[in-house]
Order: structure tokens, then C-alpha cells, then sequence
């Protein structure tokens, strides 16, 4: 009748940084975390593959619901793809700031891939905006309930603006899934929180599992020297970067430094982004880090005065600039075409602030490679080249980890925070993994499945019952203040289970409830005892003899009628007919008092001490 | 003869000095440097338009300062004021900087409107129906409360939420000790400006709970009050009239009432820091757990940005409080009613008070007499809060300024916070309407008024010194505070536009009565138009919202169940439901009426897999549970009770059997019933052959001839009476439990 034993299952559909797409089962219910598509790839493998899913019927009847944690498209890249393409009509949930910008970049990724690259078989701007109807906003803590039995609940993650960390709760079981999340606070964001909420299973990211990043401050020293050397010597700096998110704090502490120095020299952004970028900023002000929302009225920080929009024909003006464009893989736009008018020169230099994926040409200059292959703009091209281009990369390049990831130590110190009772590891590489994993596995059980590996994390949850409150004050009174773990009290009672009520109540209430009539079974016993006195003075006896053992219960002494009382039970003095110094004891007691009442006839069969203290 | 003298001559300033003054220093344009001499001062300082400056310096000045405009820097150095103030309808501004405020509001007929406006604040609340509003900005706030028939809605959330229309004797002071109160839930901003007499100095030490557009606003009108209160200077003296021999002599309900001592001085800008640094954050639906013993979520009540309503439930019992609620659709995200469902108590607050008017008709009069007296060359002037329905104000003008033709007058909204609370409002996308909310989107500012401030047509500023004199045209439209007329720049309007019957002031807020805020500045040309927009439930709303969540109980304030006293007839207008509601006055305790029977309780899992179930009945199932309970932070689990720790060595072991029994919780019930021959057919199993059955009235006693025993058996009794034979009772006995049910 009762489902004593349950479990969550996860199934990442990808595991690398590539992006994110997991399915989670708990007490029966199916929930899609983030519908992400991978940037290293230009086929089908970018998306997910949902015929895993799909081979038993429609997406809306399996899923319950989906939710995303932020609009980074390895998060949410293949949302339209999923609820359009695939076909799904249930609930898509994510917070405000990311229903505003996500289908942005979506709707800006689709037309570098579609218009730019001519490539079919992609999600319409149509496309992105139904699947934008499907969205039911998120707001932070606000328990939601997606149906009876499931709620979900957002925390705040810091990553980006927007950014949530989500609680999965069906009945006692609960998952938390992290998304990708930051536990130090930067220059725009405040750190991720999660209260003890002891959930059964934390999947969190890794993309920085091993390293214990040095300080922020140290960081960003370093940027700023380098940034300011290249633009003394005459050189270009260029960053690419996402529209939103790091981009905003990078500027920030430029527009610092170029006030504090005095500089000159101009710093653009690219694409007309920025601006509506930095008014998303301004109306989700409340989503920042405390310092800014503190002086938002006076000085909004997300107005720059030395921040120009840049235009693609600045690129070939002389002079030092440094410029932010998008996107920040350098796998396409505008970013990629600066990157290739400025390689050539080792005057100039190109700084990562963020994670590359494998395959894009950030990834590959980053691993040192000089020589690069750039793919033709169409076949028609390819074709006359015969052979592919080659770029020949002479300016320096620079990575600095800005990217909002917790490192190994926030990692902990969200497990701490959280103290969940299993760990699974996503979003990371698995090597780097493999060694967090080792780390975390001291304390608990932590899983790191493959891609499309299904994890099972058995649960044991407590079993929810209602228990009479009358019950439970008596058992409370008796308690005491304090337990002791020496003498633990057991608590009697009895579990009606109706329908599907699991009700605790007293023995004597659940017979009344049910109708049941109670069966009294007594016991009586008769005891011949040999004591030389008189009755009353047996009595006396018998009264002190058994208060010096049963030390700890009521012993009464009842002379007006010839007995004594040992809690219930009676015990009756009357001398033997025949003979006045043999006395018989007459015992009687309940069945409830079972164990008591035969203790008091074995003891007493063995007769009275001669000696009574 | 040098007076007339005087008036001829062309270098006046140096004659004077040994002159009979004051009737020639009219004619003279110099007149400053001349006073600054003068004995006689006063008549003369009437007609000078350069007051200001003469006047600091003046020993005299008491008589003078009255007719002058920039009043309260100048009072401050005047040590006769009060005989004065007698003869002056402007009094109240001179009375606030008056050290001897005392005795000419004994003496003065208009005392009532006066007092109204100074530090002394307490007679002003008493002599107001709408009490609660005022109160808000009195500094002797605290004591208020503890007078508010509504005390223990107060403490639950809001404490000044309704008007108190009566004086009624003040309560016991030990009817409530505010340092055993948990928790505060807040409501909405209104209701919390009386926190700061809770969190500090009363020895308060639980967690206020508000959302964050509720701390936030909150913050910036407790900030107003404050900045409002620190311009007046403070009256340290007047204190003589709390004594018990002169209060007899006041006028009014002002001489009825109790403990005037007891009256506290408005908070500092530290207390309310201090004070808002004690609340915690929570979004609507969010559940938060108080002690592990109820929860509590705020749910959107749609009166203002951030507003809620409380439930408080624990697995079995749920309180839903309803304070300030609306239906209507305006800027705040709508109200969350299905949840109030199935709620066993409903307090239920806040109702509109303006019950018969209707808030869109009022927008349009509010509109069109705006524009009458823009067009006829005047000036409106709109006292409200600097937040709240001010929003739907400016939205309503932006959607009306270029039909009624009005793109070039300018809106003017004075307040210290005017900025602040304008920006604010624009930053709580999530807790807008759904309309609202989709503008964020595109991205774009979600109120009107960003636009309007875009296109110069709204203007901001902090006071009316600064920017605001060098930048202020006529005809124009101010919005600013505060509502009561008592404080805040609005006085200044008065001063400046009540003569004039061209301007008009429009009521908005509908916590004051108009007739008593404008009472002080009478005889007035200036025209009064009341157009209170009160989005709150009114009694037809009420009635038709129970009827959906239907509570099991409903908790109201008194004035609830009957017609207002003014319109008795009107029973419309009051609270009829099918089950009477359970109202509460001041100071009266309501116990609620709640069953609590269940509580929640874990089995650990454990202990659920070895409980052994029976089926007692088709579909019911009992299994005894023994274990033992755990009860930490309200929680209850059950745990399996640990095995006894293994036998001790053998030299103890004989002594085991003298060891009593453990004191522990007794054997399970028993019930069912014994079947004689099911019974007789065991006994012969087990070797017991030789019975002797004997019928009785209620059933048979059974001998047991060789093992000396006797059962005797009726239908719900089994006694079994078995001498010296241990080991022959416990088989009896186990034979008989096979036939019983324990429980």
C-alpha cells in the first residue's frame, strides 16, 4: 500500500560544456533542465537528440514541465528547436530576465547561422517567438506549482543576469539543479545562495572543477595591465564576448580605469546591443549586486561614457582601440571578422575572458594553435578555392578566466550550503570532473554519468503520517524537557490507514474510531507465602519489600482493604484458612500490564526477605 | 516732529535712527538697513517685500514674521510669538517654531487647526476621524497603536489600517508585551510606518517578514516623514499641557484622553535604518517556515506594488489575513485569490473607505477638472503619497495630457523622494500587472512616467528651494505632500494659491477628510474638488469574493458589521454574509475558533517497513506503531527504538530476573472475541485435553483439570486465574492473543 521506496533518475543528454540538456525523473514525474545547444558544432549534433525521449510517444506527455536556468545558449539554444521542431506544448519555466533576453540571442544566433551561413533546417524568428508563449515566468523563491504533486522554487545563481538555481520537490524528494552559478559576487552580480534545504540529489556544474581560481582582484589587475601595455604600444585589443553578462562587467571596470588614468585612447562596443543590453540591466536592476541596486537612482553604472558603439568600418582606423564584439567563442560574427582583420599583427591582442567550446576557433587559439582553417562562406566558394583558407595568427593571445563559474571551492561551499545526500556532476570535462568527484566523494555519494548515461539515486524518504495531537502532547508530557539517550521512551500507537490517510492515534481512540469493542483479558494468580506475622503486618511488609525493588513505580499501601497497589495491579493479603502463618496473596492484573504482573508473582513466589530495609 | 519730517526726506535711513519710525519706513525701498535700528518695528515690516532678511536680525520680529512668507526661518529667532498667532489664520507655520506653543493654544479659539501642524502633534490625531492616516506621521505614533481598536491586526501586520472614530479609553499597558511577538508580516507599505516603535527600544527580537517593493517604498516614505519631521525644529517644552489639571481645560475629545504621556516623538532616519534592517525579503508564494511549526506565504493582494496578503497554515489549520486588497485592474500584478481557498479563518481588513465611490469615475472628474482650471489659466494642486496611486495618476495624465490639449503646462512632483520613488517604481517589472510586465521585454520602462520625464513634461524635485524656484512656471500642475495639508511642501502651495479662486486642489487620497485638512486655511478662494481614489474592496466586492474562497470563519473589525454612524440606513454598506463574521474590538481578545486535532509526524523509513498491517475492515488497515519519538524545532519524527544492548557477561545474568520490568508504555490494546470451540480446538493442540466447559449468563468458564486453571470467557472479557504455574500462563495467554487484535 505505501511507496516506502522511491528514486530520482538523470539522464544528461550531453556532458561537456558543449551544453546542457537533463532529464530527471523523480516520483514519477519527468522534468526537462535547460534544452541547451552545443556552439562547437554546424550539424545536427548541436542539438540534442530528444529521439531518445520521442520513440515512446509525443514530448508534451512525457515531460511535465521544463525549465531553464539561464539565457546562455548552451542553455537554452535548442528550445525552439525542442517545443517547435520536436513538439512541445507544456510549461517552460525560467525567471523574467531570461524570458526577456534569451529569445534575443536566440533570434541574433539564429541569424548569423541561417542568414550569414545560408543553413536551412533551423528554428524561424516564428519559431522562437511561440515557443517564447510557452514560457511561464520564475521569480526568485516563489514556490511553484506546476501540478499537485510537484513544485519547483528558484534561487538566485549570480552567473548572469538572471541566472537561477532550481529546487525540484515531489512529495518528500527533492532535486536541485544548480545551472551554471558564481559563489563570489563580481562587479554587477551578487553571489549564488541556497538555504538548507538537504535536497536528495544536487546536480551541479563543474566547467571549473579543478581550479581554485587565484583572487578576483589579481584578475582583474592583470586585465587592466594588459589591456593598458597594448593600447600604450599601438595595438588593438579585442575581446570578444557575449552581448550580455560578462560583457557588463568588463565594461564597468574599463570605464574605471580609463576615468582614473585619464586615457583616451577609445573603447568600442560592437553591434546596436549594448545599449538595449544595458537598459535589460537597468529595468532588472534588482537582479545586480547589492552595491549597484543601493545606487541606482543616484548613478546608474550601466551608462558608459567612454563606451562607444562601434562601427565595422573603425576596424582598419589607425591608432590603439580596444573593442568588444560578439560572440565570445569566436566561432562567428562580428567578433570573428575583426579577429581576422587583426591577426596579422603582433602589435595587437586578443583576450578570452570566457569558457571556449571545442571547435570553435577561440578553443583553438587558445590551445596554441597558430595556423588556422577558416571553413569558405559557401561550397560555391570552397570550390574555387580548392583548398581551404589558412589565417596566419601572430597577435598575442591572452585568456582570463572572467567567466562566472564557481571553481572547486564554491563548489564546496555550495554543497555546504545545501547539504544534499547524493552529488551528480554535469558541465564539465570529464577529467576535470573525475578529480572533483574524488574530493566530494569523501564526504558522500557522487555521481558523474556519461552522455545519455542514466543515473538512479535511490532515495529513502521519511514516510509523512498524521498523528493525533492529543497523542502526541501525552507522549510529550511524559518526554520531558530533555530526552535521554539512555533510557529512550517508546511511543505506543496505532496507524489507521484509510484510503490514503495514514492517521497515528492512540490505541483507545482507534478502537473507538473503528468501531472495535475492547477485549479485556485479566490475570489473576494465587501466591502462598509463609510469614509469621499478622495480616496487617504481612501487608506492611509485602508493601516495603516491594517498594525497595520496584524503585521507579507507584507502590501504594492500601491497609482498609488489605492490599497494595503496584501501579494497576492488586495484590491481596488473607491468611489460609488452616494455618494463620501461611499467607495467600491474591495478584491480579491486565493484560496491559503484563510483563509487571508477572514479574510480581515470580517474585513474590520466592517469598519475603527476612531483613527489610 | 521728526515723523513727518521723515517722510520727505530722500536719505531716510540715517534720519530714523532718531525718529518716531514706523509710518515712514512705508514709502522707503531701502527699508532693510533702517530696521535693523528701529524700535518700533513691527506695523512697518508688514509692507516690506524684503522681510526676510530684516527680520533675522530684528528683536521684535514676533509681529512682523506673521505676514511674511518666509516665515519659519525668521520665527526661529522670536521670542513673543504668541499673543500674535492669535490674530493670524496662518498660524500654524509661525506655531512650529514657537518655543511657547503652550500657552497660545490655550488661548487661541483656532488652537485646533493649528496644532494640527506642529511637533506637538497629539492634538491632531485626537480631533480627526481618520485617525490611522495621520497617526502615520505623527511622532507620538506608538501609544496611538496601543489605542487602535484593532490592536491585534496591527501586530499582525498593519498598524494603522483603520480609522478610529472614537476615543475610547486607552489600554492596559500590560495587555501586550511587544517583546514576545515572533513575527511581523507586513502587508504593504502603508503599513508599516509605525515599525520602527516595534523593532527598537521595545525589546522586539523576532524577524519582520515584507517583500521587497514593501521594504523598498516602505523605506522611502519612512524617509519622507523623517525628512519631513527634521525641518520643523522640535519643541522641547510644551509639555505642560499633558498634565492632568490643564488637559481637563482643553478643548474637544482632546481633554478625554488618557496616558498623553505615553506619546512618543517621530523615529530618526537611524531608527528606520536600523528597524528595516531586521526585515527579511520574501516573494509572493514563497513559503517560509516559522519555528517548523506553520508556514507563511504572501500572496499578491493587488492594492500596491508589493502588497500581500498572508496565509499562516500549518499541515491542518490555515489563517489567511486579507488586508488591503483590489480587484481593480491598475499597475500592481493582480490578486492572487484562489489560494485563499479552504481557509478556516479569514481576517479580513483593509476595506475600501470610500465605500460609494466609484475609483474610474473619480480618475475622470479628477482628469477634467484638471484640465477646466489649466485652461482657465489656474494652477491644481494634488496632495498625495509619493507612491502608489500617483503612478496610475501620471498614467492616466500621460494618455490624457495631448487629447485635453495640456502638452505644454508642466507637472511638477515635489517630495524628497520623488526621484527615488519615480525610479523605483520602474525596477519591479515582476511585481507589475501582466501588461506591465511584458514591456520589459522589449526592452521599456514599464510606467508612462519615464516618458514624460524624457519629454520635460514631468518634472522632479526634492523641495521647492533649489532648482525648483528658478525653474517653476505657471499655470502648472504640483503633486506632492503631504495628503493631510499638516507638513511637507504642500503648505506652501496653500500659502501660495489658496487666495486665488482661478487655482484648484484635488483630493485624492482617501484618508482624510477633505473639510478638515483645508479647516486651517479658511476662508479659501481656491476652488476644492474631492476626488478620492480608493482601489480597495468595497462591501459588494467582499461579499462576492467570500462566496468563492468561502473561509469557515470570518474576522472582521467591528465597524465592518454595521452601516457607518453618518449613514445608517445604508445597509449596503457593511459586511453580510451567511455566517455572521466574528468581530474584534479594541483591546478585546478573540480566542479563534479552531480544532486542532492532527499534527504531522515522520516515520523514518526503517520503522515504516517493519510495521506489520491488518486489515480490520475492508479498505481500513491498522498496524500498532512502537517507537520512539523525536521532537526537535516542531518536528516530529518516529524512529525504530534501538535494540537493547547485548546480554551482560553470565555473572550478572542471574540477577536479571530481580531487575523489574522497564517502566515502559503498556501492552496494545486488545479487542475482538474468543471463540469457544476455535478455542478448545488450540487448547488440545497444545496438549491441554481435559476441560470442563461451564455455561454462565455471559458465556462459559473453562476448567482445566490437570493443569489446575481456570479461563473464564465472555464476550469482550477473558480472565484467566492460573496459580503457581508461570509457564502454563504465558501458553494460556499467547493462545488467547492468537484470537485477538492488538492495537
Amino acid at each position: 500500500r505505501e511507496n516506502f521506496c522511491s528514486s530520482i533518475t538523470a539522464e544528461p543528454a550531453m556532458i561537456d560544456v558543449g551544453r546542457s540538456c537533463i532529464l530527471v525523473s523523480i516520483g514519477g514525474k519527468n522534468i526537462m533542465l535547460d534544452c541547451g545547444m552545443h556552439m562547437g558544432f554546424n550539424d545536427d549534433r548541436r542539438f540534442p537528440d530528444f529521439s531518445y525521449i520521442t520513440q515512446n510517444g509525443r514530448l508534451t506527455e512525457f515531460l511535465d514541465c521544463v525549465i531553464i536556468s539561464h539565457f546562455h545558449l548552451d542553455h537554452c539554444g535548442a528550445l525552439p528547436y525542442m517545443s517547435e521542431m520536436v513538439g512541445y506544448d507544456g510549461p517552460i519555466y525560467m525567471t523574467h530576465p531570461t524570458k526577456a533576453i534569451c529569445p534575443i540571442l536566440l533570434e541574433d544566433f539564429r541569424k548569423i547561422t541561417v542568414d550569414k551561413k545560408g543553413e536551412t533546417n533551423f528554428f524561424t524568428s516564428q519559431m522562437i517567438k511561440d515557443c517564447m508563449k510557452k514560457v511561464v515566468p520564475l521569480n526568485l523563491h516563489q514556490t511553484v506549482q506546476v501540478d499537485e504533486e510537484l513544485e519547483i522554487k528558484a534561487y538566485y545563481a549570480g552567473h548572469v543576469l538572471g541566472a537561477a538555481m532550481v529546487q525540484i520537490k515531489v512529495g518528500s524528494e527533492s532535486v536541485v539543479y544548480t545551472g551554471d552559478y558564481n559563489m563570489t559576487p563580481d562587479r554587477h552580480l551578487g553571489a549564488a545562495w541556497i538555504d538548507k534545504c538537504r535536497p536528495d540529489l544536487l546536480i551541479s556544474e563543474s566547467t571549473y572543477a579543478t581550479t581554485i581560481r587565484d583572487s578576483k582582484r589579481c584578475r582583474e589587475r592583470d586585465f587592466l595591465k594588459k589591456v593598458h601595455e597594448t593600447v600604450e604600444r599601438g595595438g588593438k585589443v579585442l575581446i570578444p564576448v557575449f552581448a550580455l553578462g560578462r560583457a557588463q562587467e568588463l565594461c564597468i571596470l574599463l570605464e574605471t580605469f580609463w576615468e582614473r588614468m585619464n586615457l583616451k585612447a577609445p573603447i568600442y562596443f560592437s553591434t546596436g546591443m549594448t545599449e538595449k543590453a544595458n537598459h535589460y540591466y537597468k529595468l532588472f536592476i534588482t537582479w545586480t549586486n547589492q552595491k549597484i541596486r543601493k545606487t541606482f537612482v543616484q548613478r546608474n553604472m550601466f551608462e558608459f561614457k567612454h563606451i562607444k558603439p562601434f562601427d565595422r568600418s573603425y576596424a582598419d582606423n589607425p591608432g590603439p582601440m580596444v573593442v568588444f564584439a560578439t560572440p565570445g567563442m569566436l566561432h562567428a560574427g562580428q567578433s570573428l571578422q575583426i579577429f581576422k582583420k587583426w591577426a596579422g599583427n603582433e602589435k595587437n591582442m586578443v583576450i578570452m575572458p570566457g569558457y571556449c567550446v571545442q571547435g570553435t576557433i577561440g578553443h583553438k587559439i587558445l590551445n596554441g594553435q597558430r595556423k588556422l582553417e577558416l571553413e569558405g562562406r559557401s561550397t560555391v566558394e570552397k570550390f574555387f578555392y580548392l583548398k581551404s583558407l589558412y589565417l596566419e595568427v601572430k597577435l598575442q593571445v591572452e585568456y582570463m578566466s572572467f567567466s562566472a563559474h564557481a571553481d572547486a571551492k564554491g563548489i564546496m561551499q555550495l554543497i555546504r550550503m545545501a547539504e544534499p545526500r547524493n552529488m551528480l556532476l554535469v558541465h564539465g570535462e570529464a577529467v576535470k570532473m573525475e578529480f572533483l568527484k574524488g574530493k566530494i566523494e569523501q564526504e558522500f555519494n557522487c555521481y558523474m554519468p556519461a552522455n545519455g548515461e542514466t543515473t538512479t539515486v535511490t532515495t529513502n524518504p521519511n514516510v509523512p503520517v498524521d498523528i493525533s495531537l492529543n497523542l502526541l502532547k501525552r507522549e510529550m508530557s511524559l518526554g520531558g524537557t530533555l530526552p535521554d539517550p539512555k533510557k529512550p521512551r517508546t511511543m505506543h500507537g496505532t496507524l489507521i490507514m484509510k484510503e490514503n490517510s495514514l492517521r497515528l492515534v492512540s490505541p483507545e481512540q482507534a478502537m473507538k474510531e473503528l468501531g472495535l469493542s475492547e477485549h479485556h483479558l485479566r490475570f489473576t494468580c494465587r501466591v502462598q507465602l509463609q510469614d509469621p506475622h499478622s495480616d496487617a503486618d504481612t501487608l506492611h511488609r509485602i508493601y516495603m519489600h516491594l517498594k525497595s525493588v520496584l524503585k521507579g513505580y507507584t507502590t501504594q499501601h492500601l491497609p482498609d482493604s488489605m492490599s497494595v497497589m503496584v501501579e494497576s495491579i492488586v495484590v491481596k493479603v488473607s491468611s489460609s484458612t488452616e494455618d494463620p502463618n501461611t499467607k495467600v496473596l491474591l495478584l491480579s492484573w491486565s493484560y496491559q500490564d503484563e510483563d509487571l504482573g508477572s514479574f510480581l508473582s515470580t517474585l513474590l513466589k520466592k517469598g519475603l526477605p527476612s531483613v527489610l530495609c | 516732529m521728526l515723523f513727518y519730517v521723515v517722510i520727505c526726506c530722500p536719505m531716510l535711513s540715517y534720519v530714523i535712527l532718531c525718529s518716531m519710525l514706523f509710518c515712514v519706513v512705508l514709502c522707503y525701498s531701502l527699508l532693510p538697513y533702517v530696521i535693523l535700528c528701529c524700535p518700533m518695528l513691527f506695523c512697518v515690516v508688514l509692507c516690506c517685500p524684503m522681510l526676510s532678511y530684516v527680520v533675522l536680525c530684528c528683536p521684535m520680529l514676533s509681529y512682523v514674521v506673521l505676514c511674511c512668507s518666509v516665515l519659519s526661518y525668521v520665527v526661529l529667532c522670536c521670542s513673543m510669538l504668541f499673543y500674535v498667532v492669535l490674530c493670524y489664520s496662518v498660524l500654524f507655520c509661525v506655531v512650529l517654531c514657537c518655543p511657547m506653543l503652550f500657552y497660545v493654544v490655550l488661548c487661541c479659539p483656532v488652537l485646533f487647526y493649528v496644532v494640527l501642524c506642529c511637533s506637538v502633534l497629539s492634538y491632531v490625531v485626537l480631533c480627526y476621524s481618520m485617525l490611522s492616516y495621520v497617526v502615520l506621521c505623527c511622532p507620538m505614533l506608538s501609544c496611538v497603536v496601543l489605542c487602535c481598536p484593532m490592536l491585534f491586526c496591527v501586530v499582525l501586520c498593519c498598524p494603522m489600517l483603520f480609522p478610529v472614530l472614537t476615543l475610547t479609553p486607552p489600554p492596559q499597558r500590560e495587555l501586550m508585551d511587544l517583546s514576545t511577538i515572533d513575527v511581523i508580516l507586513i502587508s504593504n507599505y502603508h503599513c508599516m510606518m509605525a515599525l520602527p516603535y516595534i523593532t527598537e527600544h521595545s525589546g522586539f527580537t523576532g524577524a519582520v517578514y515584507a517583500t521587497e517593493p514593501t521594504l523598498q517604498i516602505g523605506r522611502l516614505l519612512m524617509e519622507e516623514l523623517v525628512n519631513h519631521m527634521e525641518r520643523v525644529p522640535k519643541a522641547q517644552t510644551a509639555t505642560c499641557w499633558k498634565n492632568k489639571e490643564i488637559q481637563r481645560l482643553l478643548p474637544g475629545p482632546l481633554k478625554d484622553v488618557a496616558e498623553v504621556w505615553a506619546w512618543k516623538r517621530c523615529y530618526t532616519i537611524q531608527e528606520v535604518n536600523s528597524a528595516l534592517s531586521k526585515v527579511q525579503l520574501v516573494g509572493y508564494s514563497q513559503k517560509v517556515e516559522l519555528f517548523g511549526a506553520v508556514q507563511v506565504s504572501p500572496l499578491s493582494s493587488g492594492y500596491s506594488l508589493g502588497s500581500s496578503n498572508w496565509i499562516i497554515q500549518s499541515h491542518y489549520e490555515k489563517v489567511s489575513y486579507m488586508s488591503g486588497s483590489s480587484l481593480l485592474t491598475t499597475h500592481p500584478q493582480p490578486m492572487d485569490q484562489s489560494s485563499l481557498k479552504n481557509s478556516d479563518i479569514l481576517i479580513l481588513t483593509g476595506l475600501t473607505q470610500m465605500p460609494t465611490a466609484n475609483p474610474d469615475g473619480m480618475l475622470g472628474e479628477f482628469c477634467s477638472n484638471l484640465a477646466m482650471t489649466i485652461r482657465a489659466g489656474g494652477n491644481v494642486l494634488v496632495p498625495c503619497y509619493s507612491s502608489g496611486v500617483i503612478y496610475d495618476l501620471l498614467e492616466c495624465l500621460y494618455q490624457f495630457i495631448d487629447s485635453a490639449n495640456l502638452g505644454s503646462t508642466p507637472f511638477y512632483f515635489i517630495s524628497p523622494i520623488a526621484n527615488s520613488s519615480l525610479e523605483f517604481s520602474q525596477i519591479f517589472a515582476e511585481w507589475l500587472c501582466h501588461n506591465k510586465q511584458s514591456k520589459v521585454y522589449l526592452p521599456e520602462p514599464p510606467f508612462p512616467h519615464a516618458e514624460l520625464i524624457q519629454t520635460n513634461k514631468l518634472k522632479h524635485y526634492p523641495s521647492i528651494h533649489g532648482d525648483f524656484s528658478s525653474e517653476f512656471r505657471q499655470p502648472c500642475v504640483v503633486f506632492t505632500g503631504h495628503p493631510s495639508l499638516r507638513f511637507g511642501d504642500v503648505v506652501h502651495f496653500m500659502e501660495l494659491w489658496g487666495r486665488s479662486s482661478l487655482n484648484t486642489i484635488i483630493f485624492t487620497e482617501p484618508d482624510f477628510s477633505y473639510l478638515d485638512a483645508l479647516a486651517p486655511y479658511q476662508p479659501l478662494a481656491m476652488k476644492c474638488v474631492y476626488c478620492p481614489i480608493d482601489t480597495r474592496l468595497n462591501f459588494h466586492q467582499v461579499s462576492k469574493l467570500l462566496k468563492e474562497i468561502q473561509p469557515l470563519h470570518v474576522v472582521c473589525p467591528e465597524q465592518y458589521t454595521q452601516p457607518p454612524p453618518a449613514q445608517s440606513h445604508r445597509s449596503d454598506l457593511m459586511l453580510e454574509l451567511p455566517a455572521p463574521p466574528l468581530p474584534y474590538r479594541r483591546c478585546s481578545v478573540l480566542s479563534l475558533p479552531f480544532r486542532r486535532r492532527y499534527e504531522r509526524i515522520h516515520l523514518l523509513p526503517e520503522l515504516a517497513k517493519s510495521l506489520v498491517p491488518s486489515e480490520v475492515k475492508p479498505g481500513v488497515s491498522v498496524a500498532t506503531v512502537s517507537g520512539m519519538l523525536q521532537s526537535k524545532d516542531n518536528k516530529h519524527t518516529l524512529m525504530s527504538v534501538p535494540r537493547p544492548p547485548p546480554a551482560a557477561p553470565t555473572k550478572k545474568r542471574k540477577r536479571v530476573a530481580e531487575e523489574p520490568p522497564e517502566l515502559l508504555a503498556p501492552k496494545p490494546l486488545l479487542s475482538g472475541a474468543v471463540p469457544l470451540d476455535g478455542f478448545l480446538a488450540t487448547l488440545h493442540k497444545h496438549g491441554v485435553s481435559e476441560v470442563k466447559v461451564e455455561e454462565t449468563a455471559d458465556g462459559h468458564i473453562l476448567h482445566l483439570q490437570a493443569e489446575d486453571a481456570l479461563i473464564q470467557m465472555e464476550a469482550h472479557a477473558t480472565h484467566i486465574v492460573c496459580d503457581n504455574n508461570e509457564p502454563m500462563r504465558t501458553t494460556l495467554r499467547d493462545l488467547v492473543l492468537r484470537f485477538l487484535q492488538k492495537l
